[in-house]
């Protein structure tokens, strides 16, 4: 994917007026905001400001009752999550959804899964294309493997590994499948420094080399503001600012929000 | 010492993951076929064959089955003497109609037929998980072996409902029907199991079995991953059954020579449930060590009195059997709930640090 | 158009041309019902409780009959053998804890689940080596008269196993809602961590839910044995109670009885009015299939809980 550059200008993904309710309780309320394709967006707020219910809704796990998306040029207003992973839109959880019962491998050549084509009849026999196909996937998940330097985890059992290792598992999965959107739910949640300082480098070490386009949920402010291009502000379901990090920051509703200033 | 895999480098992906990546491996299956195929026939016993190794051969299929769809994609059935009596009934059919169709081709159409019932029942599945799709298997367990016995045409208008295999021949050798000798039997039987069983190990390292996996696993995540639930779940299905229904009509064929619907009822199902959890759920040695496990230990059962000089009546001996059975099954759920694969892989793993103890 | 009318026209004509007959058929269909009821009970006892699905509460049905008529079959009074009967449920719900639910404690519910299944066996098995597997007679003294209204045939056992099980889910109703004992059940039920935090040991509460489901396991066994004789096939009613709970939710007490009357009336019309079509023997799936169609309609059953899964 060379040859994209960073801020080409094109919006890639456009929210529209996205309102979403579990019952009484309004998890987002009118949300709008777009993303350019190359770029970092960060999406922060509160706790309980709604951004994984955003993200949720981004990727067709959650059905917004209001509001449309618009992605790569398509407007709609909802699709099923594995017609979204099918558009190229990848993505890691806040709980880390990985397959406890497979191996690191595995979970990496689940994300490709949905670029290999050979029919159960071949798989079987293990010949011909089943295997050519098998083989050239996993050259490309041992080339994820590498950029994420875990080589040494690749046969042990995902759910034996530790937190901060699972995580990057996790996003070596998304990674795998070669995603133009990828969302990122808290990537560095419960994290050290060091753990930290590697998971930026691979963030953006992604959206350099293959252009991919991120959007993603932080709490650690430094981090948001040295790796992002754009942040969205997000406090009980509504948008309260939009712009860049430095913009952001200086948000008298912003600092408010995060104070706990009183609420109307 | 022996079991070293110092100076065995893979030097491409497709060494690395061959189904038996230490060479020391390799030569010991090699071994074990070739005891198999060569030595076993001339050495076993007609009791032997016909009351251990072929029901073995026919449960190990069956068990395959039963854990493709429980073990690997985590959809739990009870309905797996369904399938088989499906499989069963299928090639009776096809046999009858069809006399000069190859047998072995019989049971493989019958597998694809039972593919298809289990495909249907699986439906369910969509919407229901867990212990409330046992439920809706065993309504697949009681419904078919219900229509097996009250639509004659099962069992071409027998007037005692029972269907018998007619003898039939592959390259003039007698394969089924009174004739064929035990030996021609497993000989068949063997091969059947070990080109299937090839094909589900095949199945379950490539993209399908990791799709099952997943949705086993947290089927929430892997639809958004992509995998589309609907198709892995009754791809599990259909090939589950296929695996059952070629048991059932190995079953029919090469091991009981006739049956009535009472040979594929619950109790198989069960039986073959516990084969696999025995033996390990997800994992296809297991579900050989399971079959094992539950074919002999019934055999045991019946000859340990004589062998220990205790007489007992058969009556009493068989509730014995049941419940040693019943608590030898929570026994090795407590001690080891991933089954006698695991207790292999840790055999194995303590092998191949031998003789140093860690 | 002569096979529709037999499905669609027919049964109901009949129905409404003998309606004495037709409420017999009812009153037999929910007699069975409450019976199913009964077994159906001990599940959700044990499930509300510590979430597993016991598979064994049928075998259980079995060996607590087993037990009482081979202890009146050796000359023990009738009431002596219920107490004692009832002191080898408890001692039996001690032992499943101690040995199986304790070091399983941690387990996939579907280890526990087949570990249930091993206790049929094991359960089965140990009754029949002890007592014998002949076809035993229970008689505890319950008239069995019948007698007329309406035209309607009644017996008088079968209102009697109806009043028991009345009885029985009155009892437990108010065991549950008014004493300390049945607050931390449910509790227990709601919340393993939180009960444990407030000082209830989740032991206790197992040993006391097993012991009751025993007990409910008993009276059921005794209606069921007293009506057709203590045998084997008893345990196979734990299939039954399977679409009982499906219909009625796996949690909820008046479901398993609402759910149980449905699938005992429904079987036994299904099979007097439409068996004869498809030469009978419908009882044995139609329970099930009955359950599927709920399954795909209403996942939960009537009175359980809705599944919500987070990611």
């Amino acid at each position: 994917m060379a040859g994209s550059e960073r801020f080409n200008g094109d919006v890639i993904l456009d929210v529209n007026n996205i309102s979403l309710a579990f019952g009484g309780v309004k998890a987002l309320q009118n949300i709008s905001f777009d993303v350019r394709a190359g770029e970092v967006r960060a999406i922060i707020g509160p706790n309980g400001a709604g951004k994984s219910s955003m993200l949720n809704v981004i990727n067709g796990f959650y059905h917004p009752q209001d509001g449309e998306i618009t992605y790569k040029g398509k407007t709609r207003k909802q699709m099923r999550s594995h017609e979204a992973a099918a558009q190229g839109i990848a993505r890691t959880f806040q709980n880390i959804a990985l397959f406890k019962g497979m191996t690191t491998l595995d979970n990496i050549m689940t994300g490709r899964n949905l670029k290999m084509r050979v029919n159960l009849f071949l798989q079987a026999l293990h010949i011909g294309p089943a295997r050519r196909e098998e083989m050239e996937h996993r050259a490309f998940v041992e080339g994820v493997i590498d950029f994420l330097e875990i080589q040494a985890i690749r046969k042990t059992t995902v759910g034996r590994l530790p937190y901060g290792l699972q995580k990057r598992v996790e996003l070596g999965r998304a990674l795998a499948a070669e995603p133009d959107l990828l969302l990122l739910d808290e990537p560095m949640a419960g994290m050290n420094t060091e753990e930290k300082e590697d998971m930026c480098r691979f963030i953006l070490d992604v959206n350099d080399e293959f252009g991919t386009t991120i959007v993603l949920i932080e709490h650690d402010m430094s981090v948001v503001m040295d790796i992002s291009d754009r942040v969205v502000v997000l406090d009980y379901g509504r948008k309260i600012a939009d712009g860049s990090p430095d913009e952001v920051r200086a948000n008298k509703q912003v600092i408010d929000a995060y104070l706990g200033v009183a609420h109307d | 010492m022996l079991y070293r895999e110092a100076g065995q480098f893979k030097t491409s992906y497709a060494a690395d993951q061959a189904i038996f990546p230490i060479v020391q491996d390799r030569w010991f299956v090699f071994a074990l076929l070739l005891f198999a195929f060569l030595v076993v026939p001339f050495i076993a016993d007609e009791y032997w064959l016909q009351a251990v190794i072929i029901p073995f051969l026919v449960f190990s299929m069956a068990a395959i089955g039963l854990n493709l769809l429980t073990g690997y994609a985590g959809q739990l059935s009870l309905g797996t003497g369904a399938f088989m009596a499906v499989g069963a009934y299928a090639t009776y059919k096809l046999i009858t109609a069809f006399p000069d169709l190859n047998v072995i081709v019989a049971f493989l159409i019958a597998g694809v037929i039972a593919a298809g019932v289990g495909f249907v029942f699986g439906v369910p599945s969509l919407r229901i998980k867990g212990f409330y799709l046992a439920v809706a298997t065993l309504a697949a367990q009681f419904f078919l072996s219900w229509i097996f016995n009250k639509v004659p045409w099962f069992y071409n208008y027998s007037p005692s409902g029972t269907i018998t295999m007619p003898p039939r021949t592959i390259f003039g050798v007698m394969v089924t029907g009174p004739e064929a000798t035990a030996e021609v039997r497993y000989l068949v039987a063997l091969t059947l199991v070990a080109v299937l069983a090839l094909a589900a190990k095949n199945i379950v390292r490539g993209r399908i079995g990791r799709s099952w996996m997943a949705i086993r696993d947290m089927d929430i995540a892997a639809e958004i991953i992509g995998f589309r639930p609907m198709h892995t779940k009754l791809a599990a299905f259909a090939v589950s059954s296929f695996y059952c229904g070629v048991a059932g009509a190995m079953m029919l064929a090469l091991w009981l020579g006739s049956a009535e619907t009472e040979a594929f009822d619950i109790n198989v199902s069960f039986q073959v449930l516990f084969m696999v959890i025995i033996g390990g759920l997800g994992s296809i040695l297991g579900s050989f060590l399971g079959a094992a496990f539950i074919t002999l230990v019934p055999v045991f059962l019946t000859n340990a009195p004589q062998l220990f000089g205790i007489a007992m009546a058969t009556d009493t001996q068989k509730h014995l059997e049941v419940m040693i059975f019943g608590g030898l099954i929570v026994y090795i759920l407590i001690v080891e709930p991933h089954g006698f694969a695991r207790l292999w892989q840790i055999a194995k793993e303590k092998l191949r640090i031998w003789p140093f103890p860690h | 158009m002569e096979l529709l009318n037999a499905v669609f026209i027919a049964p109901f004509v009949d129905m409404w041309e003998f309606p004495a007959f037709f409420v017999e058929v009812v009153i037999t269909g929910l007699l069975t019902g409450v019976m199913y009821s009964l077994v159906a009970l001990g599940f959700v006892l044990i499930f509300k409780a510590s979430g597993v699905f016991n598979f064994a509460q049928g075998a259980m049905v079995l060996f607590a009959a087993l037990t009482l008529v081979g202890l009146i079959e050796k000359g023990v009074p009738i009431w002596l053998a219920l107490i004692l009967t009832m002191v080898v449920m408890i001692a039996l719900a001690f032992a499943v804890e101690r040995l199986m639910l304790r070091p399983l404690v941690n387990q996939d519910h579907i280890i526990l689940f087949m570990a249930t299944i091993g206790l049929t066996f094991f359960l089965e098995g140990f009754g029949e080596t002890l007592w014998g597997s002949n076809v035993k007679r229970l008689d505890i003294g319950i008239p069995n008269a019948s007698f007329e209204i309406h035209g309607v045939l009644l017996h008088q056992f079968d209102l009697f196993a109806a009043a028991t099980g009345a009885v029985l889910v009155a009892g437990l109703a108010i065991f549950f809602h008014k004493t300390p004992v049945g607050r931390a059940l449910r509790a227990v039920a709601d919340d393993h961590q939180a009960a444990m935090s407030v000082g209830i040991s989740l032991k206790t509460i197992w040993i006391i839910v097993w012991s009751v489901a025993g007990i409910v396991a008993m009276v059921a066994g005794i209606m069921w044995g007293a009506k057709s004789g203590v045998q084997f096939s008893l345990s196979l009613i734990a299939l039954k109670a399977l679409p009982v709970l499906i219909l009625g939710g796996f949690t909820s007490v008046p479901g398993a009885i609402v759910g149980g009357l449905i699938i005992g009336v429904g079987e036994k019309v299904a099979e007097i009015y439409w068996g004869p079509l498809v030469g009978g023997a419908i009882e044995n799936w139609f329970a099930y299939m009955l359950a599927l169609a709920f399954l795909l309609f209403r996942p939960q059953g009537l009175f359980g809980e809705r599944i919500i899964e987070r990611v």
